[in-house]
């Protein structure tokens, strides 16, 4: 198997997930994730696209093929130490209903046994670099709204600085003015940080606006990979119904967002 | 006021035998914790487990308490002393309201917050610590509170095997016909219920609106 010394953060070489007397949720994916840059994983419901990502953090172990992180395969990471590589982020939030904002985002660095002071600096330092209002600290989840409660989520998976971040569809549960928001900050946010991050999203104009790269899926396998750009452009007829669903048809280049940089990948 | 002639003329024995009961319910329901907890967090996540686990604690309840007190007899060590049989017959009795109410508080947790509190990269250990245990509290507080106004009622059954407790009072008065004797144990006993049930069930809500 050897070293990997390409620039990928994560590589799927022929990896499939298929539960004893399930349906197969992944089909023998090979898709490499380059650092420092966003990938967008978008697909329907049932496409397999959460299930991608938590083979990732091993939430999941691949049933067939393999995966590397940061050139060693998954299964040979210490599951807890390669999630706290990644943060992670996911739609119905799951924050600590019984921990406030404060305690939430501290998590981690609790666990990892940092001084308080230092959890206080870093916590006050997350909620500032996602939008939040330090007088929201003492806060519980339930007195926040919808995108304050993404906002901490945010920063939780931030915490420890993790050099990759995996996001499942963080933004969908918001109403669209407050997810448009979100999404601009975050994508702002991305580029300052320069992170590995993987989005997962059945939102084709999220997708186009946050990824450097768009990993299409549909029915456990990869159905294309392209840039934004070349999205919008494809022939391929499941790209061209996507576009079409999202009324992209014949806007071309109108209000459909295209990421800086895009032409890369293939 | 002839029902207190008795509580007032033996103040001093109504004491012994309140604390008696007391010390006899508090133990069993301590032991029932100490086993229930663990136990439960084992079979929360396992409901095939747990389905056997509650079942078998279940029918222990088919059998009455007053045979269950007799079939300790025979049992080695237990048998020997009336409040032994007595602490385990009630700790067996107690033990299925804090299982059941451990399992469905753990089980009950939003999935979301789990999953989300393990893809973070929390241990088993410190998702149950920080995130499970707390949040399943006031559930399983419930539990406590049924487990306890259960045995400070079979706890006066308990005096049959000579255990002790108010209930000697009543058995007592039962073969005296002294209503006064019956009440002076029955009405501490009563009282002793209310008491735990009401502090329970307010520590209970607290504990319920942080979730």
């Amino acid at each position: 198997m050897g070293v990997a010394t390409t620039d990928a953060a994560i590589v799927f070489r022929g990896a499939s997930y298929h539960p004893a007397g399930g349906p197969l949720l992944v089909d023998s994916l090979t898709l490499e994730i380059p650092r420092g840059r966003t990938l967008v994983l978008l697909g329907r419901s049932g496409s397999g696209k959460t299930t991608t990502l938590k083979l990732m953090n091993r939430l999941l172990d691949p049933t067939a093929g393999e995966l590397l992180v940061e050139g060693r395969p998954a299964n040979e990471w210490d599951p807890i130490r390669l999630r706290r590589h990644m943060g992670y982020a996911i739609q119905d939030v799951g924050l600590f209903p019984h921990y406030t904002v404060e305690r939430n985002i501290g998590i981690l660095p609790a666990v990892e046994g940092w001084p308080s002071v230092r959890i206080r600096e870093r916590v006050r330092e997350l909620m500032a670099l996602v939008g939040l209002d330090a007088s929201l600290a003492s806060r519980y989840p339930r007195e926040l709204s919808g995108g304050q409660r993404q906002r901490v989520g945010v920063a939780r998976a931030l915490a420890l600085d993790p050099p990759i971040l995996l996001m499942d569809e963080p933004f969908g549960a918001l109403d669209p003015l407050t997810r448009a928001e979100l999404q601009g900050e975050f994508g702002r946010l991305q580029k300052r940080l320069g992170k590995t991050v993987v989005f997962v999203t059945h939102d084709l104009r999220e997708a186009l606006l946050l990824g450097a790269q768009v990993a299409l899926l549909e029915s456990g396998h990869l159905a294309g990979l392209y840039t934004p750009a070349e999205f919008l452009s494809t022939p391929d007829p499941l790209a061209a119904a996507y576009r079409s669903a999202f009324g992209a048809e014949n806007e071309h280049s109108g209000d459909m967002p295209r990421a800086p940089g895009a032409g890369g990948g293939r | 006021m002839n029902l207190l002639d008795y509580l007032i003329a033996h103040p001093h024995e109504v004491l012994t035998l309140s604390l008696e009961h007391i010390s006899l319910a508090g133990l069993s329901v301590g032991i029932a914790i100490v086993v229930g907890l663990p136990l439960g967090v084992a079979i929360a996540r396992r409901p095939a487990l747990a389905r056997i686990v509650l079942g078998t604690v279940n029918s222990i309840h088919v059998v009455p308490s007053l045979a269950l007190f007799g079939f300790l007899f025979a049992v080695p060590w237990i048998g020997d002393r009336a409040p032994r049989m007595a602490v385990l017959a009630l700790s067996l009795y107690t033990l299925l309201p804090i299982l059941r109410n451990v399992c469905a508080g753990i089980s009950g947790v939003d999935p979301a917050v789990v999953e989300a509190g393990r893809g973070l990269g929390l241990t088993a250990g410190q998702l149950l610590m920080r995130v499970e245990l707390p949040l399943a509290l006031g559930v399983i507080v419930a539990g406590i509170r049924v487990a306890v106004v259960l045995a400070i009622g079979i706890t006066t059954i308990a005096a049959a095997i000579g255990a002790g407790g108010l209930g000697e009072l009543i058995f007592r008065g039962l073969a005296m016909v002294n209503d006064s004797l019956i009440f002076a144990g029955a009405l501490p006993a009563a009282l002793l219920a209310l008491l735990a049930d009401s502090s329970l069930g307010w520590l209970e809500g607290r504990l319920r609106e942080r979730v």
